[in-house]
């Protein structure tokens, strides 16, 4: 193989394109944790994002519809685990894990009549420009907006949290929801808001997937992504402009794999495709093996229920 | 007017109450859905909770799979009584499959009662290795066990494809991606002709048997308890916690490695791809629907067997995709968490009085 700028250009193109789910779900994700919230439905919000944005697209034929369904739908099943967990109180884990499982299974019950349809052609923007200028082109340009979106997202984030007062109370409340509340603060209001958000970035993260990554319908199709996510927190220690860096990492062992499989190298296809995921588990015991840098930003009340008696 | 008031102590016969309660509001969600999706609810509902253990075969098949859903969820009961959070017992089933698989091979065609306990016993081993990983890790590096458990499901899974596709591949298998048949001196003994049940239903049993013991009449049992009611009780208490993590773990993984090989030394026969439908993962709902009690999980493990069975039957019958299973077990686990509220608040529903007026 000579050594084509290009094409190097294209393979980072690749990889932006691959992490969007992730910093996407991540990113939402990580307002809700830093809310003190644990939800662990995230794979099963992706999935019904994924399906409610293919079926809304093949309905309605306007992608529009499709992605602000995508991310209405991902709102609303995560209104269920909102309802649980802040109003009645429930164990965010099972909560959770409930969540992913209900998640997967209505997926796949709304999604029956939508296997086999073609996608539909997602508006990619600054074609002209990706063909004519070599390696930053294809870098750059021709993506779809959603992706330019994830990539301001985190450090939209970064600022939302750290510079508003908005951003101050979510962190606070994350911290000491007792003391919080003795302020006046409004404690499962705040941890609903940003449970609602998180559903509606895994929604959007899901419709991604299903409208421009793959733009088909495929039961599963989300694959662990979901999860990935949630370890991408972790692996963030809570940081938005680390998600994007962790994505982006992800994001290159996918795409790494996937061309090394089209290479015909001689590694068993299973090996390469589990690779991620064992990366994800090194990743966590390198980051987790200090633990004063985790807990640094680990938000204090994570996953503990907050009852304020009246 | 509604009055919510916070319980002082909790009541035993709602704590065991409330899972009914959660299964009949399952049923009624279940229907709603039904509902909207164009079939008249009771028919449709009677195609999934009545029409598939109508008949001995089908009672039969209910038994066959809650033998391996009540063996993974007693053995995650001793993990989740201790706050651990292992939700990769699917991927510990798996390796266990290919641990007991691999050595059901080595012993093709050959015969010999010793066969079949060396398979089970290996089979065993290999979840309780796979389950050290994230235990390890958790108690060595502080690393967090849900993310680790869950990511070897997909590590597990990709091992199996890998063996089963290649070193593995039934040599005059055309290659399918599937093992040879094992040995009839490698199967599971089947319990009445004509029906799949199989000797591994009293493996479950004895199991559950042996965990009840340890659970409530040993020190170690109280260990356990303690450490999931209060860690800094636990530890004042001076119980070694990283012992306990790694034993919980242990078992839970062997109780799946168990579920596994008895899977594949039972109704199936050989390895191939699919070799649990996500036991694993509906287990975490059996355990808690049955309060991560033995009693509780037997009774717990046949209702969502159920669920199987009725998603398989409603298939057929009303062309709804066999997932439909997997909404409703989210739904009782949805239910069931929900209705705990009942369990530490009472609800009283007060007139205005007199004096009030």
């Amino acid at each position: 193989m000579s050594f084509d700028l290009n094409f190097i250009g294209i393979l980072i193109g690749a990889i932006m394109a691959s992490s969007v789910p992730l910093i996407l779900a991540a990113s939402g994700e990580l307002i809700t944790e830093r809310s003190g919230v644990l939800n662990l439905g995230v794979e099963g919000m992706m999935i019904i994002g994924a399906i409610s944005g293919f079926a809304l697209m093949v309905v309605t034929d306007n992608l529009f519809f499709a992605v602000v369904g995508s991310m209405l739908s991902g709102l609303i099943i995560s209104l269920i685990f909102g309802l649980l967990t802040q109003s009645l109180l429930t164990n965010h884990v099972a909560t959770g894990l409930a969540l992913t499982i209900f998640g997967i299974g209505m997926s796949a019950m709304i999604g029956k009549n939508f296997v086999g349809i073609p996608g539909k052609e997602f508006p990619l923007l600054f074609i002209n420009l990706k063909e004519s200028i070599p390696f930053l082109g294809p870098v750059f340009f021709g993506h779809s907006i959603i992706l330019y979106f994830a990539f301001g997202l985190p450090f939209l984030t970064n600022y939302f949290l750290k510079k508003t007062k908005t951003g101050l109370i979510i962190r606070a409340v994350g911290d000491s929801p007792t003391s919080a509340s003795n302020q006046g603060i409004n404690v499962t209001l705040v941890r609903y808001s940003c449970i609602l958000y998180g559903g509606a970035m895994c929604g959007l993260a899901g419709a991604y997937l299903s409208l421009i990554y793959t733009p088909q319908w495929i039961e599963n199709m989300t694959g662990g992504r979901g999860w990935i996510a949630l370890a991408l927190v972790v692996f963030a220690t809570w940081s938005p402009i680390k998600v994007l860096i962790g994505a982006l990492i992800f994001g290159g062992i996918t795409i790494l794999q996937l061309h090394m499989q089209a290479v015909g190298l001689r590694i068993p296809v299973q090996l390469l495709s589990a690779l991620p995921y064992i990366m994800t588990i090194i990743v966590l015991v390198v980051i987790s093996r200090d633990s004063r840098k985790i807990k640094l930003n680990t938000p204090t009340s994570l996953g503990q229920i907050f009852y304020k008696e009246k | 007017m509604i009055k919510v008031e916070k319980r002082n102590d909790v009541s035993r016969s709602i704590y065991f109450l409330t899972p009914v309660l959660a299964i009949f509001l399952t049923l009624f969600g279940g229907g709603i859905i039904f509902f909207i999706l164009g079939f008249n609810p009771i028919e449709a509902l009677k195609f999934f909770f009545i029409t598939p253990i109508s008949d001995l075969y089908g009672l039969s098949e209910l038994l066959v799979k809650a033998t391996p859903l009540c063996l993974i969820a007693i053995g995650l009961s001793f993990c989740f009584k201790s706050n651990n959070w292992n939700i990769g017992a699917e991927g510990q089933l798996i390796f266990g499959g290919i641990v007991g698989g691999g050595v059901a091979l080595l012993f093709y065609n050959h015969d010999g009662f010793y066969v079949l306990p060396i398979i089970i016993l290996s089979g065993a081993f290999g979840g309780m290795l796979f389950a050290m990983i994230p235990a390890i890790l958790k108690t060595y590096f502080n690393t967090n066990e849900i993310l680790v458990s869950l990511m070897l499901v997909y590590v597990a899974k990709l091992l199996l494809d890998y063996l089963v596709v290649g070193p593995w591949s039934n040599p005059e298998g055309f290659n399918f991606p599937e093992t040879r048949q094992f040995s009839e001196s490698a199967r599971m003994p089947i319990l009445f002709d004509g029906l799949r049940i199989h000797a591994g239903i009293f493996i479950t049993l004895i199991t559950v048997f042996l965990s009840w013991l340890v659970l409530y009449k040993t020190y170690l049992g109280f260990q356990i308890k303690v450490s999931g009611l209060s860690l800094k009780t636990a530890k004042y208490a001076g119980f070694k916690g990283k012992t306990m993590i790694i034993f919980v773990f242990m078992i839970s993984g062997a109780c799946a490695g168990l579920a596994g090989v008895g899977e594949i030394t039972g109704p199936i026969g050989q390895l191939h791809r699919n070799i649990s439908p996500d036991y694993g993962f509906t287990a975490i709902i059996v355990a808690f629907l049955g309060r991560l009690n033995p009693i509780g999980i037997i009774f717990a493990s046949l209702i969502v067997a159920l669920t199987y069975l009725g998603a398989e039957t409603a298939q057929i019958f009303l062309q709804v995709p066999k997932y439909t299973g997997q909404v409703f077990q989210g739904m009782i686990l949805f239910f069931l968490l929900g209705s705990d509220y009942l369990l530490f608040f009472k609800i009283k529903f007060l007139g205005l009085k007199k004096n009030e007026l």
